[in-house]
């Protein structure tokens, strides 16, 4: 069990720049969540904590050491790959002992200690199999108990789901977390989907093009996302941003659209501490804080419905505003009754403006 | 109507290739039984009455049976050197981002199948007579090496391409020694890819003979290949009872080397790792 501090990491590639000056403090014992689009450094960040990769510059700290040059074997890590990495010519008690088996451990107390954490992550019955002979669940769980055997500091996961299909996915998501609950161990989980991120971390770092955008819990990166970026990547449906301009009066405040004119008045002064009248903004707004309305509402705007998707629980409508569109979640998962052109209510207190250049202002 | 012609049709295709079967049977045939007729000549018949007298007569020629031995020494210690190096080489180079690695491969593989061999003969001669190594097994070893080489890098390289670099990555991470990782996850992956250079390399060096017949100087040296011409006459013809019998004897390591892969990897053997 250990801290990881990264201390202004840079990893180059040639001209690439992979990991851009991250610095990030990841508490003891927490389950933290590296999510980004692909290629955006979120891997190699992981892999320069394993020790797979040595920044270009930087500091990498595990527990109280310095471990920035420390070859792998000296970081006491574990690792999941996104392909397990489970040597076909093993068997599963030997992949799973081989981490015992190279720091010198018996024979005897090899077959022991993979026993128990077999019996564990219910595995006990393949250990003579190969893995070849293990279904993708299977795998991934003996990959994990490998990855546990030896009690490392630190867990240090790559995608481990992405290779399992939908239903499966969902299983071993509750039982990873479950598993980091139980253990304790200090978790670095890498994922590009951002609803695995949500479920599982105690905290999100979202990564776009080597940096890191934001760090916090499932809960204020959700409901206070600091760019358009971490808007539009969270959330499925992802958050609905719209493009407007703001009029600011002596007393009065509007977000003005091709289509509609939301007052926001009651939000005059701390909009007009920031922004200039007149100014090109962008009006974030979640897709379950939209709702269908009556026209001529103060805070309505008026769309077309596209598109309607009954998911059972909940039912997401899709609206065309002018040319952008518009998501809206309706949790009591009956379709609307009207179609084609209706009036969609903003709840003002959900309300998040950006800057044209993405950061958030308001929220 | 149809029935007939189809049946005709298949019989026509089986007697053709039981035609081009026995063609290609027939030289393994004579092989198998003229060794064991006290009156061979170049037509394959069933000897009566079966002998070993060939046999004893060539067991009984000491130049012939050192020759083995040397044919044996060539070829397995051509086959370690070309094995060894080739899987680390492969390795190495599957494993590190050479600019024009691929160019600089294929042109090594040219070179060494163009210009080793006859062409090469006078280059080679003069750089192992000034290397002291004219008249050694183990100049022909390093002749045969350096010629294999390429091609062997070549097919390892393909072998070692086709293990996910997330295995030797897992095995650090498990906390593994880079010479640990190696012998436990990536020679046992590599396995099949090192029979397949070892025997080729093997086979290569069994048959050759213009290599050791140049650079070898002195009858006890001669490997396999050469000695066989000790069975002619001095009028140059062969003696077709006991040359027959020694190429039996010659032609067997070669078949028990393929039968035991065969066995032991089945057709799995040239097709990278089995997962």
């Amino acid at each position: 069990m250990a801290r990881i501090m990264l201390e202004n990491v840079t990893r180059r590639f040639g001209l690439v720049i992979a990991v851009d000056n991250v610095s990030l403090p990841i508490i003891d014992g927490e389950f933290f969540a590296l999510l980004g689009p692909s290629g955006c450094g979120k891997t190699t960040t992981l892999r320069l904590i394993a020790g797979l990769e040595v920044p270009t510059a930087g500091r990498v700290h595990i527990g109280d050491r310095d471990v920035t040059g420390l070859p792998p074997r000296e970081r006491d890590v574990a690792m999941v790959f996104q392909d397990y990495a489970l040597y076909p010519h093993m068997t599963i008690l030997d992949n799973v002992g081989y981490p015992l088996k190279v720091r010198g451990v018996g024979r005897r107390e090899i077959r022991e200690r993979v026993g128990e954490v077999a019996g564990f992550l219910q595995i006990a019955e393949l250990l003579e199999r190969r893995p070849a002979q293990l279904s993708g669940g299977q795998q991934q769980r003996a990959a994990v108990a490998r990855a546990v055997v030896h009690k490392p500091q630190v867990f240090l996961f790559d995608e481990p789901l992405s290779n399992l299909d939908a239903k499966l996915r969902l299983e071993a998501r509750g039982f990873l977390k479950h598993l980091q609950h139980e253990l304790g161990i200090t978790t670095v989980y890498v994922t590009h989907d951002q609803a695995e991120a949500l479920a599982l971390a105690d905290r999100i770092a979202i990564m776009n093009q080597g940096r890191i955008i934001q760090v916090g819990t499932p809960l204020e990166v959700y409901r206070r996302p600091q760019t358009t970026f971490v808007a539009g990547f969270i959330g499925n449906p992802p958050m609905n941003l719209v493009p407007c301009r703001l009029e600011v009066g002596v007393d009065t405040a509007h977000l003005v659209g091709t289509t509609f004119r939301l007052d926001l008045t009651s939000l005059r002064d701390r909009l007009a501490l920031t922004l200039r009248d007149g100014e090109e903004v962008i009006l974030g707004v979640r897709p379950e804080h939209l709702t269908f309305c009556g026209q001529g509402d103060s805070f309505a705007i008026p769309a077309e419905t596209y598109a309607i998707q009954p998911l059972g629980a909940e039912c997401v409508v899709i609206l065309l505003v002018d040319s952008t569109t518009l998501s809206v979640r309706l949790f009591t998962g009956e379709p609307p009754q009207q179609t084609g052109r209706v009036w969609v209510g903003v709840n003002p207190e959900r309300i998040l403006v950006y800057r044209k250049s993405g950061e958030l202002v308001l929220g | 109507m149809r029935l007939v012609r189809l049946v005709l049709a298949r019989v026509a295709f089986y007697l053709f290739v039981t035609l081009v079967a026995a063609f290609f049977a027939l030289p393994m045939l004579w092989l198998v039984l003229t060794p064991f007729n006290p009156r061979g000549t170049l037509a394959a018949e069933i000897p009566s009455p079966a002998t070993m007298a060939n046999f004893r007569l060539v067991f009984a020629n000491a130049f012939a049976m050192r020759a083995l031995l040397n044919s044996a020494i060539l070829g397995i210690g051509a086959m370690l050197i070309t094995t060894l190096v080739a899987t680390l080489a492969a390795y190495a180079l599957s494993r590190t981002d050479v600019p024009g690695l691929d160019f600089l491969i294929y042109a090594l593989i040219l070179f060494s199948s163009v210009v080793t061999g006859t062409a090469a003969m006078v280059p080679i001669f003069l750089l192992i007579f000034y290397l002291g190594l004219i008249d050694t097994l183990l100049g022909v070893i390093l002749v045969f090496t350096g010629g294999l080489l390429p091609t062997a890098i070549f097919i390892m390289r393909d072998f070692v391409e086709g293990i996910p670099r997330s295995y030797e990555e897992s095995a650090l991470v498990s906390g593994a020694t880079p010479r640990q990782m190696f012998q436990d996850v990536v020679a046992p992956l590599v396995q099949p890819g090192m029979m397949v250079v070892a025997i080729w390399a093997f086979v290569h060096v069994w048959g050759a003979f213009l290599i050791p017949f140049i650079l070898l100087r002195s009858p006890t040296s001669m490997p396999a290949s050469v000695a066989i011409y000790s069975f002619y006459t001095e009028a140059g013809t062969p003696i077709i009872t006991l040359t027959s019998s020694y190429a039996l004897l010659f032609a067997l390591p070669v078949l028990v080397l393929y039968l035991l892969v065969n066995w032991r990897y089945g057709f799995r053997f040239f097709g990278g790792i089995k997962r």
